[in-house]
């Protein structure tokens, strides 16, 4: 085991999926010389050649349409978007043309690519520097998306996302990158798509999350295990396909759910979460179904100020747990 | 063939026709190649009009004619054929080149009636979309050059792979404002790349005039901004067509992309949901008509001694009977089945 920070994690592993696979390749902008903006492909260039680590145009569009292209080839390319927010000139060729090959051409192509999103706020990024994206894709039938929050799992997923043939959304939310530390196995190894994680136990309030706000719930739970109510603590770690069954047995145990995450409230992934519950654990439900989200305003503001009057935090999560279970 | 103009939006089509006194068999082609692209010509159109018929009847949803850029897309097509090394990115309106990469008009007719067995995509798509790989086909959607830098990606993972394929990418004028189109070009000249794009200009974008697209005379004329060769031919003549086309795929696999521009004419409304009276002059679409490569190829052919008129009379009527057997057959055969709307979501 060693200890590595997300960043490294993430590294780690396209690094050890480039060894062990000639087809996998990554391109965007900046990945050879400058190793990327976060140094996800740092010192890439030099082992593996500007082929493998090929800085593009500065031209989002095209990145995911040649990397689409190269996937119906039979590469196994890992485009990375340099930010969350310059996703959106490529999104026709993820949600329009890449989600639909495989229902398309009725299973004769496979899109094995994987696109690295860097994504989220809390890091002063504003408007444009800080979008949670994950809305959109979790939305797309023949996506699936993909939200590590911890060491462990970034270089876990990140490998089943290289070696699964279908377009993986991998979002990295980029404040764990260098904030998050953990202990990853040396040996090689992957985690699932599709299941969740109990990161806590507890029989009083379920809280369902994932990324950077996933850190906050648990240390929000530690703050109300003070006042004896025990939370117990879902990171979907998978948002598409979402791990319904894990959802339903927590909120059925604990009879409360509260779902957190920084994305804007309205028609992101916790209104779908409270659907659920209300379709599938009714009749369990003590309390409505709370959503503690990112306000419906575009992205958190630069201003220090707004920005954490935006953000989800440990102590507003915690204040949401309090009140769920005193209801 | 003609190098692009970049200065003259008005100019008349800058083409070389193909002189009367050229040698009867152009390179790398016999007498049987010109015969049997004669007669796909001939099946093209017979199937092109049996559609159209069909949807009038209620029984094709929607298509896109061909009719008037088979010259352009069968002479493209008979090289890449030729070579034998080429990998396809056609577009929507590209019947001809899908027939004679192979397709049966029995598939053809169950693609545009939407049944069980469609080739592209089991008719989850429009027509003939999807991808019919045993043929080397690749066409997914419906936004317009999506598919360049699909393309493009395509011949970086050739190249990457150190085989030989030449990748073709067929697009309109319409597809040609897209900054996809700019993209694709831009990144397939600074790698190189095996690839070669072919524009069927018809000036309209469904009923947008080229005039309201760009301010140049000829898409191909961006092509030196890019660093590559872009060239004009008449895409009303199959065999100029070809001729471009050739020297494309040996341009792809010796140097990198080029681009070939074959202006054509749209002689059916942009697709069975249009009605053109709204925005072309008649008399422009019946002076068109008499370029109509399926009149004018197969009089080639005959003037030069390679074909009878009893020939083209039954290649007429050959296509005549298979239309009628590909029709009833796609008419009798069912939908897909209901309870498969979610088979092949995910690999």
């Amino acid at each position: 085991m060693a200890e590595m920070t997300v960043i490294e994690a993430v590294r780690s592993a396209l690094r050890e999926e480039m060894e062990r696979d000639a087809r996998v390749f990554v391109m965007g902008e900046d990945v050879g010389q400058r190793g990327g903006v976060f140094l996800a492909t740092q010192g890439f260039i030099e082992d593996f050649g500007p082929q493998r680590v090929m800085d593009t145009p500065l031209a989002e569009a095209s990145i995911m349409g040649i990397a689409l292209g190269a996937a119906f080839r039979g590469l196994r390319p890992v485009p990375e978007v340099q930010f969350s927010d310059f996703v959106w000139p490529s999104v026709n060729q993820l949600i329009g043309e890449a989600a639909r090959v495989h229902y398309g051409t009725n299973g004769a192509l496979r899109v094995p690519m994987t696109v690295r999103i860097p994504y989220g706020g809390g890091i002063r990024g504003g408007l444009f520097h800080s979008q949670n994206v994950e809305s959109m894709f979790f939305h797309t039938p023949g996506l699936m998306v993909v939200t590590p929050s911890t060491p462990y799992e970034a270089k876990g997923l990140l490998k089943s996302a290289i070696r699964n043939d279908n377009p993986v959304i991998f979002l990295e939310h980029k404040k764990t990158y260098r904030l998050v530390r953990g202990e990853v196995p040396d040996d090689d190894y992957t985690l699932p798509i599709g299941p969740a994680d109990l990161k806590r136990t507890g029989g009083d309030v379920t809280v369902v999350s994932y990324g950077l706000a996933m850190h906050y719930c648990l240390a929000a739970a530690d703050a109300v295990a003070a006042d004896g109510i025990a939370a117990e603590v879902v990171d979907l770690r998978t948002l598409k396909p979402l791990d319904t069954a894990t959802i339903l047995s927590s909120v059925r145990k604990t009879g409360k759910l509260l779902v957190v995450h920084e994305d804007n409230i309205s028609g992101g992934v916790g209104a779908e979460i409270a659907a659920l519950a209300a379709d599938a654990a009714f009749e369990y439900l003590d309390a409505p179904v709370a959503r503690l989200c990112g306000p419906d305003v575009p992205t958190m503001p630069f201003a220090q100020s707004l920005e954490d009057a935006y953000m989800p935090s440990p102590e507003s999560i915690a204040s949401e747990i309090r009140r769920l279970a005193a209801y | 063939m003609t190098q692009a103009n970049a200065t003259d939006a008005d100019s008349a089509i800058a083409i070389a026709q193909t002189s009367p006194d050229a040698p009867p068999l152009p390179d790398g082609l016999a007498a049987a190649d010109l015969v049997e692209v004669c007669r796909q010509l001939i099946m093209v159109r017979t199937v092109d009009e049996r559609i159209w018929m069909m949807n009038r009847q209620g029984k094709v949803p929607i298509a896109a004619s061909a009719q008037g850029h088979e010259a352009a897309q069968l002479g493209s097509l008979l090289a890449a054929r030729k070579d034998g090394d080429c990998f396809l990115f056609p577009y929507y309106r590209d019947l001809a080149v899908k027939m004679a990469a192979g397709l049966t008009p029995r598939q053809v007719m169950l693609s545009f009636m939407g049944k069980d067995g469609e080739p592209y995509s089991g008719a989850r798509q429009f027509p003939l979309q999807g991808a019919d790989l045993p043929r080397k086909i690749i066409q997914i959607s419906n936004v317009v050059a999506a598919s360049l830098t699909q393309s493009v990606g395509y011949a970086l993972g050739c190249k990457m792979l150190g085989d030989d394929t030449v990748t073709l990418c067929w697009f309109g004028d319409g597809a040609s404002s897209q900054g996809e189109t700019h993209e694709a070009m831009n990144f397939a000249s600074i790698h190189q790349l095996p690839i070669l794009f072919i524009c069927e200009n018809n000036r309209f974008a469904i009923s947008t005039p080229q005039s309201s697209q760009m301010a140049i005379g000829d898409v191909a004329a961006r092509a030196d901004s890019y660093g590559f060769p872009g060239f004009v031919v008449d895409g009303m003549d199959l065999i100029a067509c070809y001729e471009a086309a050739r020297q494309g795929i040996d341009h792809a696999r010796r140097v990198g992309p080029s681009l070939v521009e074959m202006k054509c004419e749209r002689f059916m409304p942009h697709t069975t949901d249009d009605d053109d009276r709204r925005y072309r002059d008649r008399d422009a679409v019946d002076a068109a008509r008499r370029l109509d490569p399926v009149a004018t190829f197969p009089a080639l052919l005959v003037e030069r001694g390679l074909l009878t008129p009893e020939q083209v009379d039954e290649f007429r009527a050959e296509a005549q009977q298979q239309v009628n057997d590909a029709t009833d057959y796609a008419d009798a055969a069912p939908p897909p089945d209901a309870s498969t709307i979610y088979d092949n979501l995910y690999a």
